[in-house]
């Protein structure tokens, strides 16, 4: 096991959610919209190809938080405008994050079956 | 009742209260104010499959809660005035569908607890009821779901955030007793501070309770000292902090006898409640706990409620518009 990659991991992915924190606690965001802010500036850097350097760098914390979903998205987008032509523009992105998005769903869907929602703590 | 001034009202033949009732949520439970709420819940839904059921709830026990108390026969009511924050105030008219008393909605965001109050100190007044019921509502759950994000969610809360009080609290007006009376009442106007973020609701709020405070002491003559206790409604600590100094910029002191519901509803520090208690149900659950009881046992003599709200809904904030806050008042006196 690479001790020191889950250090990186865990240090990257830190960084990212302490930023969201930050951005919660400081600015008047809301959090639906740092959620967007995030997926957009890793599609803008994953189109740009720099995401694939943090990537290598930190591996799960790269691709574990938003960002590293944005860049799934342009990333999947590319590839299938590459071998598909300009529809893959459109397809290519959610054909990328089909496993992550069909496990969210059907993960939730599952969820809400056996739990009720419950006030929170704070 | 006589008009004094601009804005304010003093009432000839004082409004008897002659009972209040108030029941709270869990989180108030662990709150500083406990004792003095008649049943506090062990959880939020109380038996029922949804939050808006449980608020229904809340709503109509506590009418019950204080007819009983008061030993007036529900048939010699002759109006109920509520109102609370689900949208087109359902918690109320679902609660009270039973009831068999003449209902008018009323809806003053969390001001609405005082507005019931003085519309029903009006009517009483005017000769047109005896005896009337005030309530009014919130639910920690059903206010988050409505006005910000799903609890499934379970998005972070800002600092500036206040916590929705999970309570119902009705008090039973009446034409004669033997007190507290409702002796006056300033409506407010709407005052909009320019304020957007719908978490930070007691900045919002702040002006006012300002307007409403400086216009009732220059309507009536009074000073802040005049009253034992001066409450608003959920200003919370940001807003609460904010009218001491709007108030004393005016010329108004009221740093030795004023506190907010919203402040005196949770522990600060041991709950994590942020800024403050706020919903309709914080002014409503305090007033009937809290404060009734220390007018009753004649710890404050006169007490002045200012009850603030934030007249805004989920779209409008979404659409960016700034919230207008309104604040009104009633002096209690023994």
């Amino acid at each position: 096991m690479d001790w020191f990659m889950i250090f990186k991991a865990f240090i990257v992915g830190g960084i990212i959610c302490i930023i969201g924190q930050v951005l919660i606690d400081k600015t008047k965001l809301t959090p639906a919209r740092i959620l967007v802010t995030y997926v957009t500036l890793g599609a803008i850097l994953g189109g740009l190809g720099w995401y694939k350097y943090l990537i290598d760098f930190a591996g799960c914390g790269a691709t574990v938080p938003l960002t590293g979903f944005g860049n799934l998205l342009a990333k999947g987008a590319i590839t299938e405008v590459e071998s598909n032509g300009f529809i893959g523009a459109f397809t290519g992105g959610i054909k990328a994050a089909a496993g992550g998005i069909a496990a969210a769903i059907f993960f939730g869907y599952i969820a809400s079956l056996v739990s009720k929602p419950k006030i929170k703590k704070q | 009742m006589k008009k004094v001034g601009k804005q304010s009202y003093m009432l000839t033949n004082p409004i008897n209260i002659a009972s209040t009732a108030s029941i709270v949520g869990p989180k108030e439970k662990e709150g500083p104010l406990h004792q003095f709420f008649d049943q506090c819940l062990e959880d939020e839904f109380w038996g029922e499959p949804s939050w808006e059921k449980a608020e229904s709830k809340l709503v109509k026990e506590t009418v019950n809660m204080a007819i009983a108390k008061s030993g007036i026969a529900s048939s010699d009511i002759d109006f109920c005035f509520a109102g609370d924050l689900l949208n087109q105030c359902i918690a109320s008219s679902f609660g009270l569908r039973e009831t068999n008393i003449p209902f008018i909605g009323l809806f003053g965001a969390c001001s609405t607890f005082v507005e019931s109050m003085i519309v029903a100190s009006s009517f009483i007044d005017g000769d047109f009821a005896t005896n009337a019921i005030c309530s009014a509502s919130s639910h920690f759950c059903s206010a988050e779901k409505q006005f910000r994000f799903p609890l499934e969610l379970g998005n972070q809360r800002p600092p500036s955030s206040q916590w929705t009080v999970t309570g119902a609290g009705s008090a039973i007006l009446t034409k004669e007793g033997t007190g507290p009376y409702i002796t006056s009442f300033t409506p407010g106007k709407i005052v909009d501070m320019g304020i957007k973020d719908a978490n930070n609701m007691g900045a919002a709020m702040a002006g006012a309770a300002e307007d409403t405070l400086v216009s009732h002491f220059k309507d009536t003559g009074r000073k802040p000292s005049y009253y034992d206790a001066i409450f608003t409604g959920d200003l919370g600590h940001i807003g609460k902090d904010i009218l001491i100094d709007l108030a004393s910029s005016k010329g108004y002191n009221i740093r030795a006898n004023y506190n907010d519901c919203g402040v005196l509803m949770f522990d600060k520090e041991k709950q994590d409640t942020h800024s403050g208690g706020s919903g309709c149900g914080c002014i409503a659950t305090v007033f009937s706990g809290y404060v009734y009881q220390m007018l009753q046992e004649q710890k404050y003599k006169k007490v002045l409620m200012i009850a603030t709200g934030a007249l805004m809904n989920s779209t409008s904030s979404q659409q960016g518009e700034s919230i207008p806050g309104i604040a009104h008042a009633i002096s209690i006196e023994i």
